[in-house]
């Protein structure tokens, strides 16, 4: 047994450790210092998150199953900071109503359990670790989302996501065995060498893309969403429409982009379907939503059809645009979601109208709430807008025109519903607005924290430039 | 600092310094002083463009080149002609007066100006852009301001006027969009690299079959903006919801970003495409100067005349460019610069009008000469202007524009030609019918007898503007020579 191996892998046994520490770390807390479990976890995923920073070597180990290089170093990076972003935000819901109850260590633990599925499933060289990865993120959060027992809809979110969940794994899991049944490995460096462009082996691809799609919220696969949004404590729902999204588009675009390559002729009007699909339903659905959570559910949904239009081209180009609008997209979408739990957790308020003439008394809530807002339709100069050219100029590079209209217009769309919160902030009044309130440091600094990375992530192009380099790795 | 990126950095530092503010009187203070300094640059700028123009032949001075995303090649690349030196000057001119004429704002004037000044950064920074990119950014930092602006400021149907606007202009940016990534992805067609350069696409010859699918984007794309027929109507509500100021900025500045793009993209990148469209643009341009000045007639708010009046206008400046004539495109930009401190002096005197008598509505108004003598008399000044009397910048503009369009022996455009100069007539009865009415008719009711007189702020604004209205009306010919001559590169491209 080689020792280095493990220390290749120090990112996925680093947050293990941190989860069985907070494990144990509930029989040393005293009872009347429940809220120092919060400060100890967020201080560890800190440290985590800081060490992750540190380069990794390009590996392939134990057998070819567990692999990793600098995209996936840099993407499990990103990741990490998005959950930074999350525990901050939810630091004070947690501290308020889950610690409270005895029940802050499951929490945690579930939620580091989630993304070290993730961590397998994007590092994975072949189908079973793959498929434990992907299994491993997802029934965690099944239980996050069931978290907030008192209320029946957290239920229902939570029954619905697994439901759901379940079946899409195991329709992956169908077309994974269609797979195997014609390359006779489940390798994906085997795959590569013998796959080729037959009715099974499309068949298996289609089904295996489907369950994917669920995670993604793709039309047809996209009706979960709204529910579990809606019903899903707000953390949750903020960590499935980012943290969970991003990794699975990462997966499928890693794995479409090399084994699934000589099937292109095959996926690229399929991709090109489902995003326009899914752009034009998560849109329309979007126009007419009261509650913030679901309206942010339907415009998640519609982001997804923009990034189909980086997975479409199948090139290098598509693999940076793809991640550099992920990473974008993290930290707008959670500026966002980071507001609604604010205003959430200090007045109870969800719905659109009840935002009416928040800039009178919160201006800097709704400031960050417009830039976050202005990041998803793409305005400049926030870091949106690039994502969303740099993902049109991909498409365009494979001669999509057309798509790319048809994704424009979508933009318009989207920005219809966007300035419908603006409006209401902004130009609405409201006779008892939601009142002024301070945030505390936790909440603060994860806003800080995206608003910093909504407005630089556009305008320091380096990083754009060192993404690509990193791309080549898949292509 | 290079001499035009501090056309960006000066407002933004003006943002910044607002930020700290605290009331009316620092916000507008620290505006005013923002902006007097944007005016001195843009004046020293023309003198600067002049010394330069003398030795540098090139068709941009003052360029500088920055990289930006290497991987796209797109760069941050500057420059400027004689058309931008003007517009530069234009815009600097109207957001100084647009900053006096809302002295008194009172709802929260922190943002008011900080809003006011995006929208400057955006225009000034579209002016000085020679990369398609880049320029594509500004032009929707530049336009979206607009929708807090007449959203939180305006009056009457704010929210529908502000939505529909920026839902327009928003609409026109994603079909230019597409329209920029086709240039973009043909500018290789000489066997070099991708570029969004402007001055390096010129160089290459894009194939036809793509020229003639991206120009009507391309096209459509800027048009919106310069209030093309039949997708003009943002414009009326816009303008009618729209706070003074704002609507000063709008149509004196941003819609000549509209012209502006279509001489610089549409027509510079793809002049085949140009050629093979121009009969068919130039139609919708053609109904637009006459459709414009009639729907103006039909308008009892002064508001929504000014906005029909501007449709017209800047349909002619759209119909100048479509002619494909050296003269034309002259009176073109004349005609843009014109036009942008005429209705921006317009704008400004039916908000002081309103500000005193709250009515917009010309039936309830009249005999202001004798009750408000100074701006009843800019307004008959003004209104002159408008319709072409010689003397002043309107005249000169669309003199070119006619002789130009007319030089063209082909019967087709004549014909629409002799259509559209019939604008002036209309131009003129309802301008004159509204003088009669408002400014000499007899009162209407005896509760505005005594209305405040013009306040110093109001006059400077006036002054800002009546000025270089007057300077180009009797010397129009250094402004010409300037312009005609930066126009020669770009005629040899297209024709």
């Amino acid at each position: 047994m080689n020792f280095s191996n493990f220390l290749l892998m120090r990112q996925e046994i680093l947050l293990l450790t941190i989860t069985l520490l907070l494990l144990v770390s509930e029989i040393f807390i005293s009872k009347s210092k429940k809220s120092s479990l919060v400060h100890l976890a967020i201080f560890l995923f800190g440290i985590h998150t800081a060490v992750g920073f540190f380069h990794i070597d390009e590996c392939s180990i134990f057998g070819g199953s567990f692999q990793t290089n600098n995209l996936i170093h840099f993407f499990k990076n990103v990741l990490n900071i998005g959950v930074f972003i999350l525990l901050l935000q939810s630091a004070d819901w947690i501290e308020e109503k889950i610690v409270g109850e005895n029940r802050g260590t499951e929490f945690f633990i579930l939620l580091f359990s989630s993304l070290l599925g993730m961590y397998f499933m994007i590092s994975a060289g072949d189908f079973l670790m793959f498929y434990i990865g992907l299994e491993l993120s997802t029934l965690p959060i099944a239980a996050l989302a069931a978290y907030e027992t008192t209320k029946r809809i957290s239920s229902e979110a939570g029954i619905k996501l697994i439901l759901s969940a379940a079946l899409a794994s195991g329709v992956s899991l169908f077309g994974i065995s269609f797979l195997y049944a014609t390359s006779g490995s489940i390798f994906f460096h085997d795959i590569i060498e013998v796959i080729v462009s037959n009715n099974l082996t499309i068949l298996g691809f289609i089904l295996f893309f489907a369950g994917l799609s669920f995670k993604i919220s793709l039309v047809p696969f996209h009706f979960w969403t709204a529910d579990v949004y809606e019903g899903a404590p707000i953390s949750v729902s903020s960590y499935l429409s980012v943290i969970s999204k991003g990794a699975a588009v990462f997966i499928l675009m890693i794995l479409m982009f090399t084994i699934f390559k000589p099937l292109i002729h095959v996926w690229e009007n399929l991709v090109y379907v489902v995003a326009l699909a899914t752009m034009f339903i998560g849109n329309l659905f979007a126009l007419r939503q009261q509650n913030m959570k679901r309206f942010l559910a339907f415009s998640s949904i519609a982001q997804a059809g923009f990034i189909l239009l980086g997975l479409i081209t199948g090139t290098q180009l598509g693999t940076a645009t793809i991640v550099y609008f992920v990473m974008i997209y993290i930290f707008s979408n959670l500026a966002a979601f980071g507001v609604v739990q604010a205003i959430s957790l200090k007045t109870g308020k969800e719905n659109m109208d009840d935002y009416n003439g928040l800039y009178r008394t919160n201006p800097n809530l709704s400031l960050v709430m417009m830039l976050a807002l202005f990041s998803l339709a793409g305005i400049p100069p926030v870091a949106g807008f690039f994502g969303k050219f740099f993902l049109f100029t991909a498409a365009a590079s494979k001669g999509y025109y057309l798509l790319v209209f048809l994704a424009v217009v979508n933009v318009t769309i989207s920005l219809y519903y966007y300035l419908l919160v603006v409006r209401a902030m902004f130009i609405r009044k409201n006779e008892n607005p939601i009142p002024f309130f301070k945030n505390k440091l936790y909440m603060k600094l994860g806003l800080l924290i995206t608003v910093i990375g909504i407005l630089a992530l556009g305008l320091y192009s380096p990083l754009y430039d060192y993404i690509y380099e990193l791309s080549a790795a898949f292509n | 600092m290079d001499i035009l990126t501090l056309f960006v950095i000066i407002p933004v530092l003006t943002i910044v310094a607002l930020v700290f503010t605290k009331g009316l009187k620092q916000a507008r203070l620290v505006s005013m002083v923002g902006s007097i300094i944007q005016l001195g640059m843009a004046i020293n700028l023309v003198f600067a463009y002049f010394k330069e123009r003398a030795i540098n032949k090139e068709i941009m001075v003052f360029t500088k080149d920055y990289v930006w995303f290497e991987q796209f090649n797109i760069h941050y690349t500057i420059g400027v002609d004689g058309i931008s030196v003007a517009l530069l000057l234009l815009t600097a001119i109207i957001v100084l007066a647009g900053v006096f004429i809302s002295w008194k704002i009172a709802d929260l004037p922190k943002e008011f100006f900080i809003s006011l000044l995006v929208l400057a950064s955006g225009v000034y920074g579209f002016f000085i852009s020679l990369d398609l990119f880049t320029m594509f950014v500004f032009y929707e930092i530049a336009v979206i301001p607009m929708y807090l602006l007449i959203g939180i400021w305006g009056s009457g149907p704010k929210e529908y006027s502000a939505m529909k606007l920026t839902l327009m202009l928003m609409g026109a940016s994603a079909v230019l969009l597409v329209g920029v990534l086709g240039i973009y992805f043909n500018s290789n067609a000489d066997g070099g690299t991708l570029t969004f350069n402007i001055l390096e696409i010129a160089q290459v010859n894009i194939p036809f079959e793509a020229q003639k699918l991206f120009f009507p984007l391309t096209f459509v794309g800027f048009a919106v903006l310069g209030a093309l027929f039949p997708f003009h109507t943002w414009s009326p509500d816009g303008h009618a919801s729209a706070p003074t100021a704002v609507s000063m900025l709008h149509a004196g500045v941003l819609m000549k970003l509209g012209g502006y793009g279509i001489f610089r993209i549409a027509m510079f990148l793809l002049p085949a495409g140009a050629m093979h469209w121009s009969w068919f643009f130039i139609i919708l341009a053609a109904i637009g100067v006459v459709y414009g000045a009639f729907g103006a007639i039909r308008q009892t708010d002064l508001k929504y005349i000014n906005a029909y009046a501007s449709v017209s206008h800047l349909g002619l400046v759209l119909f100048a460019l479509l002619t494909l004539n050296k003269i034309a495109w002259n009176g073109a930009i004349l005609q843009s610069l014109s036009h942008g401190l005429l209705t921006a002096l317009f704008f400004a005197l039916i908000g002081m009008i309103y500000g005193r008598t709250h009515t917009r509505d010309i039936s309830k108004l009249g005999g202001m000469m004798k009750i408000l003598p100074f701006i009843g008399a800019i307004y008959v000044i003004t209104g002159l202007a408008y319709l072409g009397l010689p003397g002043f910048s309107g005249f000169v503009a669309e003199m070119n524009i006619f002789v130009g369009a007319f030089q063209n022996p082909d019967k087709f455009q004549r014909i629409l030609t002799v259509l559209v100069v019939s604008s002036i007539v209309i131009t003129a009865v309802y301008i004159l019918r509204l003088v009669g009415k408002i400014m000499m008719g007899p009162l209407v009711t005896n509760d505005c007898e005594n209305l405040p007189k013009a306040t110093w702020y109001e006059k400077t604004g006036i002054l800002l503007l009546l000025i270089p209205i007057i300077g180009m009306g009797v010397a129009p010919l250094w402004l010409s020579d300037m312009l005609l001559e930066s126009i020669q590169p770009f005629i040899q491209g297209v024709l």
